[in-house]
């Protein structure tokens, strides 16, 4: 059976300027329980990649630059 | 047969779960044994898993000499659990919880204490004082951490484990675990095994719709609880669900054991309150519900009446503890404590010991019914554990699974099962379509709303358990396209085991008891001739889920006369009508 594509309005933003992630840094990666945070493989920089967020805050808390924010899922706002 | 593809690890002991539990078990191991190799498998990162992934604002159950008395704490354990207690394991609790308490203490994690230096214990609970806060407890996992390296505690993050191994004697001997970026499946071999894998927290769906929206960490979705049931061992209460009293929609702690203390209230839509106790129990919960359904629902925080150096004090805790992103919540909605009210709701269904009774059955050492497999935490089934029963349980299983694995050598495996394991976990990935992990998950979430919430109904639940049945027909269609989504369809054979779980045991029990939790309306009485018993569920011969009943521990600590009906009676009970002529 075939498969759709939807679009879903994620809640982790990655500010592109801010992240390290090009120059080895995993932290956000690392430290997200739902494991849902990836590199880029355009941009090398973390992105959220699976719509699976508990609006937990480890990736903005740990991050060495300050360049992730955690906002609060569109369905739950 | 050795199959020499699958690669293999051998330790003494494996703590499967690094959140709350799993490292005091694996510290307390290695602590007074450090020539036992112990492993600690993490599904996701052991520097932010769990249940207090961020940190926890505060010890609910601080059993504090002075304070209370283990006694005093088993007296009331027993009577929130309407008497279903085997009063044995919450005692080997109440007499350890002061000494966790003391170190922690001495690791830095900041309890509240007075100016003479003493814990600062505040009264939540209806009969008894044991809420000791930490408006400091953001660093925890941190400290936790720094032990787990200091005693060289081997970790393995980001492998789920699938199934338990026995050895031919039906002794637990390691797991089977998925590598959940690369889908590579291991098989760990150990002398004793520990499960810490928190609560099941994704059998319901949250009222918002949102299937990450749990109150629970959505990584505990209970697979120690399937993993268990599984290897055989017995399973305790499952129909008393958790449910708890929640902010509407964020659906995080409100949160009433740290507003309580400081003059904070739940009301309903007139300001008024309605229930004497903010403590969880089934029976406020039953109260909670009825307010929410009934002419002056639904429910409120009120915090609105307090002096402003005492909100930002609520404030300051409540954002940056536990769930910090409540604070960005309130923000996005334009809720503000100091003029208003802010709506509570209830909780998706879930097994949680910390919060209710239900779970994988131990004794007071953290023994299951499988020998040398031992469970702490959420998931185990001694009652109202919170953080501070999960750390107790924890060093407890640590010390009782080091003894057992001292006394054993390695065993040999089953590599016919190991065999036929990798292939059933790998079975998503070699489907080219098929159903997606998450269009089945919120399929049988859905079901467990629609059939199994309380109140529930037999006819209902036997509707849930047939839709229920027929997904599991639908198990082989599950595909997933990356090693990210095969941890995602694993977990979903995990919920499903779990829903299943919930509706037997649920059938099973035909009374009502722990008031919301098991609320049956065509059997509305508690039935204590018949029920006042625990119902342990186990996999038949056949593959099928069995229950029978377990006869209660003949009491250790009784109650004193008048308490008996204490948490019976939570409503307030209207004052007299003044009758103006």
């Amino acid at each position: 059976m075939p498969i759709a594509q939807h679009a879903t309005l994620i809640p982790v933003v990655v500010d592109d300027d801010k992240c390290i992630a090009d120059k080895g840094c995993t932290t956000c990666i690392d430290v997200c329980p739902l494991d849902v945070l990836r590199i880029h493989p355009e941009t090398g920089k973390a992105h959220m990649q699976y719509d699976e967020c508990w609006y937990c805050m480890p990736c903005e808390t740990d991050c060495p630059t300050g360049a992730v924010t955690v906002n609060i899922p569109y369905l739950l706002r | 047969m050795k199959n020499t593809e699958i690669p293999a690890i051998d330790t003494d002991i494996l703590v499967i779960g690094g959140g709350t539990a799993g490292p005091l078990a694996a510290i307390t191991a290695k602590e007074q044994h450090p020539e036992l190799r112990v492993l600690l498998l993490e599904k996701a990162n052991v520097k932010r898993s769990g249940a207090i992934s961020m940190g926890m604002d505060g010890l609910n159950n601080a059993v504090i000499p002075g304070h209370a008395t283990p006694e005093d704490y088993v007296r009331e354990i027993t009577l929130a659990n309407d008497g279903v207690v085997d009063q044995s394991g919450v005692l080997a609790y109440a007499e350890r919880s002061f000494e966790l308490i003391e170190q922690l203490d001495s690791w830095g994690v900041h309890f509240q204490k007075t100016e003479t230096g003493q814990y600062d214990v505040k009264k939540v609970h209806h009969l008894g004082t044991y809420v000791l806060p930490m408006p400091n407890g953001h660093n925890v996992k941190k400290i936790l951490y720094r032990r787990l390296r200091r005693h060289r505690v081997n970790i393995e993050n980001r492998f789920q484990a699938t199934r338990l191994l026995l050895d031919k004697q039906g002794r637990a001997s390691g797991c089977v675990a998925l590598n959940t970026r690369t889908a590579e499946v291991i098989i760990i071999r150990a002398k004793a095994v520990v499960l810490c894998t928190g609560a099941a927290g994704r059998i319901g769906l949250p009222a918002s719709g949102y299937l990450y929206g749990t109150y629970e960490n959505p990584t505990n979705n209970g697979d120690g609880h399937a993993m268990a049931f599984h290897a055989g061992a017995e399973l305790s209460n499952l129909e008393c669900f958790q449910i708890n009293p929640l902010l509407k929609d964020y659906n995080g702690p409100a949160c009433a054991y740290v507003t309580g203390p400081l003059g904070g209230y739940t009301t309903n839509a007139e300001g008024d309150r309605f229930i004497e106790c903010d403590y969880w129990s089934g029976q406020m919960m039953l109260e909670f519900f009825r307010e929410l359904e009934g002419g002056t629902g639904p429910v409120f925080l009120k915090l609105d009446h307090l002096a402003e150096e005492t909100i930002s004090e609520i404030e300051t805790i409540l954002h940056t503890n536990e769930r910090p992103s409540r604070g960005r919540f309130h923000a996005g909605r334009g809720n503000n404590y100091r003029n208003q009210l802010i709506e509570m709701h209830i909780s998706e269904v879930g097994f949680c010991s910390g919060h209710s009774a239900s779970g994988v059955y131990i004794n007071e050492r953290g023994e299951t019914t499988v020998p040398g497999l031992f469970a702490a935490g959420d998931m185990a089934s001694v009652p109202h554990n919170y953080m501070l029963g999960a750390f107790v349980y924890g060093k407890i299983c640590g010390e009782q699974a080091a003894k057992f694995a001292l006394a054993r050598e390695l065993p040999e495996l089953d590599w016919d099962f190991i065999e036929a394991e990798k292939q059933r976990v790998l079975a998503p990935l070699r489907n080219r379509d098929g159903i997606p992990p998450n269009q089945m998950e919120y399929k049988i979430r859905r079901l467990v709303n629609d059939y199994l919430q309380p109140p529930k109904t037999t006819k209902k639940m036997e509707i849930g358990l047939q839709r229920l049945r027929q997904i599991r027909t639908e198990l082989p269609e599950l595909f997933a396209r990356d090693p990210h989504e095969l941890l995602r369809a694993n977990e979903v054979h995990n919920i499903l085991d779990c829903a299943e779980m919930a509706a037997v045991a649920s059938l099973y029990r035909t009374e009502s008891r722990w008031g919301l939790y098991h609320y049956r309306v065509d059997f509305p009485e508690r039935d204590d001739e018949d029920w006042r018993c625990h119902v342990q569920l186990s996999k038949a011969v056949d593959g099928s889920m069995q229950c029978h009943k377990r006869p209660l521990q003949p009491y250790l600590i009784q109650w004193q006369d008048g308490d008996e009906n204490a948490y019976q009676n939570l409503r307030i009970v209207e004052p007299d009508c003044q009758v103006v002529r």
